[in-house]
């Protein structure tokens, strides 16, 4: 049965069913409701949380460590600065392995300070070693959030897993959303096991070791393998769960690529703004798609190549710049289409919640529009 | 566990155990004197095992039995501690 | 059965934190831990914060610790303490704890405590979760290499605030962090000092008994930073009380209680002359910041005092 809900309820709704034991909670925009959401779901004891009121963002991972190492499933949530206070905790919670849930509004970094939607706050933590995986609309912050503990939970990963959803554009705007039956996630999450509990007395374990030049590369080496795991057990738990839900989840999602010669590449909402244009240039005749990415962390690198095989023209939208270098997504890109006989072109967009519409992804297809598209004053055309 | 292993033979995010740990003599720090014990004089107070910064103080149940020198690092707390001066530090031959 | 007897056998033949580690010759902070850890009889779990203690005994792949152990970072043991406790609770709930209940005891430096951690702990007091949080408080950034930490007494030496022609030392005085633990009116706050086992062990005893946050300040040598030798820990230590600068007190649910009160102060410039920190301040010339030092602690120690005496 579908219901009305804003992305941020729906998430709320998707913590609700999946139901951790702790979540810490500080208050951000614009990932807000997500925790009044879900602090209302305990309060009427529709979830059974002990819930945490920390003191600070960096005390909400700092503490989802150590419930998650305790033995309890820890989910929590935060957007833009929140992320960049708690960022020297989420590299550590990578690294000792903590299986937390995390929902992340994305929202620009200050400053200035700004408190809509851009990309800036993942790429700030692009090589903590999480995985980020990128909704395109309410839904799909649900199916993740659903999804997010089987991934993170998983032997072979056991690695923090953000649920990212577009600040405003996906946490407050309203859509149609279709929830499971409480027992249907209940069963698809089902329990919560690490290997080394701390709480395990008969077994005393010490977590988070002090590393010398001697061991700290190849501790490192084997983080980093857990990340390359993801990517199978993304595709596992996306398989599975497209059979409860009926609808797909996976690391890239191919939109009308068949003979496209122009194809936009692009991470969150802005995904369905393109997938409208698309299908209107399409019914005029002209070849464009859309190959949306789903799991920016690992990031599919074979897949992407895989369907841009065919493709003349790439055009990587970047909701994040990388003053002084390459964007985020655009480097992934150039990476993997080196060697290819597509031609690369890149724009940053949006930045600090600038929307971005269908027109303007029409002006992007034609071609020769600004680097910076949509700034004021930006001459250089690519 | 080895010092120096491949990176695929780690334990997972580094934990080590006491069972895996691998142990750290630090005897090696000593720099000439060691404690000895005259047992005769030693009223089992217990004053050195609470101040030993390396838990080198060896007991039997409750009672002292001497010094791990394979951790004692020659701080000379426990003689300083000691009320009987049954322990002293001596010089220690290579 | 003596109480040290008691603690011995509290152990179970199995040292919370063994030999293996490399703390200095003569460091005081594993004997705040051994009488701390084998004070409490149910199991435990330690937290440590970044600092000496951590770094020196979870050198990967050595450990010393025989207990579950872990640390994060720097300023947010009392967070991730949080969080284990609020696991537990979410655990017994809901699934039950098969090993039964653990003691959460945090282990933080002065540095943890007093300043970058100082946020983390306040708000877990303030939340009322249940755990012990003990500060080894040897009164600056020790493991690296002496700086100076909120904790740092008046006047002190330290490679960030050090002496020379144009200063005394540390121009602060020191932050009251025992008085800001007992502003967050919690049930139980104490002062000890490592080379009072019998009291600290006393204390913890008390702290763990108490539904809710505990928090012991814990005034630990460092031999290297203090600069003294190594065995003369209980004498300097003790020094620092007799002379009324760390005065050994418990705050029961707000009541102020004296542990210990010496017969015969010794004067501040008695501790003080024990250390090479200090040694600039026995000085001719640095006469008058050592009367302001006497008088500093003269004055902290009458306001304690009436304190307890209400």
């Amino acid at each position: 049965m579908k219901e009305l809900l804003t992305g941020g309820e729906a998430v709320a709704h998707g913590m609700r069913q999946v139901d951790p034991d702790v979540m810490p909670v500080y208050p951000i925009t614009p990932q807000t409701p997500i925790i009044q959401g879900f602090a209302k779901f305990v309060a009427d004891g529709r979830a059974h949380a002990e819930l945490i009121n920390v003191e600070s963002e960096h005390s909400a991972m700092s503490a989802a460590i150590g419930s998650a190492l305790a033995g309890a499933r820890t989910m929590t949530a935060t957007s833009s600065q929140g992320l960049a206070l708690m960022a020297e905790v989420v590299y550590i919670a990578a690294s000792m392995r903590a299986p937390i849930v995390m929902a992340l509004g994305n929202r620009a970094l200050s400053g200035p300070i700004n408190i809509h939607c851009d990309h800036s706050d993942s790429m700030l933590i692009r090589d903590s070693g999480v995985i980020q995986l990128f909704a395109e609309n309410a839904q799909e912050a649900y199916d993740f959030t659903i999804a997010a503990p089987r991934i993170a939970e998983h032997p072979d990963v056991l690695l923090p897993v953000l649920v990212c959803l577009d600040g405003f554009t996906i946490t407050h705007a309203s859509e149609p959303v279709e929830l499971l039956a409480d027992e249907q996630v209940r069963r698809f999450v089902g329990e919560y096991q690490v290997p080394q509990p701390l709480l395990n007395v008969s077994a005393p374990a010490t977590h988070g070791p002090f590393a010398m030049p001697d061991n700290y590369f190849e501790l490192r080496r084997a983080q980093a393998s857990a990340l390359d795991a993801a990517h199978d057990v993304i595709a596992l738990v996306g398989h599975e769960l497209k059979f409860l839900t009926g609808r797909p989840m996976a690391a890239i999602e191919p939109y009308r690529l068949d003979d496209a010669d122009r194809v936009i590449v692009a991470l969150g909402s802005t995904a369905g703004t393109v997938k409208d244009a698309v299908d209107e240039l399409r019914a005029e005749g002209e070849h464009v798609g859309l190959l949306r990415i789903c799991s920016f962390r690992p990031f599919p690198a074979v897949e992407v190549a895989a369907a841009l095989a065919d493709v003349t023209t790439v055009i990587v939208l970047d909701r994040a710049d990388s003053p002084g270098g390459t964007p985020p997504l655009h480097a992934e890109l150039a990476a993997v289409l080196f060697g290819s006989d597509s031609t690369l072109r890149g724009h940053v967009y949006g930045l600090g919640g600038r929307d971005i519409h269908p027109s303007d992804v029409r002006d992007i297809f034609a071609g020769g529009q600004p680097a910076y598209f949509g700034l004021r004053g930006d001459e250089c055309l690519v | 566990m080895s010092e120096l292993m491949d990176w695929r033979e780690l334990p997972i995010a580094g934990v080590v155990t006491p069972e895996t740990a691998t142990p750290l003599h630090t005897g090696g720090w000593r720099t000439g004197v060691m404690p000895e014990v005259e047992l005769a004089a030693c009223v089992n107070c217990l004053l050195c095992w609470i101040y030993c910064p390396d838990s080198a103080i060896t007991l039997d149940g409750t009672t002292f039995t001497g010094f791990d020198y394979d951790y004692c690092k020659g701080c000379e707390l426990c003689a300083e501690v000691c009320p009987t001066g049954a322990i002293s530090m001596v010089e220690e031959l290579a | 059965m003596s109480r040290l007897k008691t603690l011995v056998q509290n152990q179970n033949g199995v040292q919370p934190l063994r030999g293996g580690h490399s703390l200095c010759q003569g460091c005081g902070v594993p004997v705040v831990v051994r009488t701390v850890l084998s004070t409490i009889q149910k199991p435990v779990v330690v937290v440590n914060a970044t600092g000496c203690l951590e770094v020196a005994t979870t050198r990967f792949p050595t450990t010393a610790w025989n207990v579950p152990w872990i640390h994060v970072a720097f300023e947010n043991a009392a967070a991730v303490a949080s969080g284990i406790e609020s696991a537990q609770r979410a655990l017994a709930r809901r699934h039950g704890l098969p090993d039964g209940e653990v003691e959460i005891v945090v282990f933080a430096g002065d540095g943890g405590t007093y300043d970058i951690g100082m946020q983390a702990l306040s708000g877990a007091l303030e939340r009322g979760h249940n755990f012990l949080f003990v500060c080894y408080d040897n009164e600056a950034y020790m493991n690296t290499g002496v700086q100076r930490s909120g904790a740092t007494p008046f006047g002190a030496n330290t490679t960030t605030s050090p002496a020379g022609r144009e200063s005394f030392g540390k121009a602060q005085k020191r932050k009251d962090m025992t008085a800001i633990a007992i502003g967050h009116h919690v049930p139980y706050v104490a002062q000890a000092v490592a080379s009072q086992w019998y009291d600290l062990s006393r204390k913890v005893s008390a702290a763990v008994a108490a539904e809710g946050p505990a928090f012991l300040n814990v005034l630990t040598d460092c031999p290297v930073g203090w600069g003294h030798e190594p065995r003369l820990m209980p004498k300097v230590l003790n020094a620092a009380v007799d002379c009324l600068f760390w005065p050994l007190y418990e705050v029961v649910d707000g009541q102020y209680a004296l542990s210990y009160e010496p017969e015969h102060p010794i004067r501040v410039a008695d501790w003080l002359t024990l250390q090479t920190r200090f040694a600039h301040l026995l000085q001719p010339d640095q006469a008058p910041v050592l009367e302001r030092i006497q008088a500093q602690v003269e004055a902290d120690w009458d306001d304690l005092y009436r304190r307890c005496a209400a």
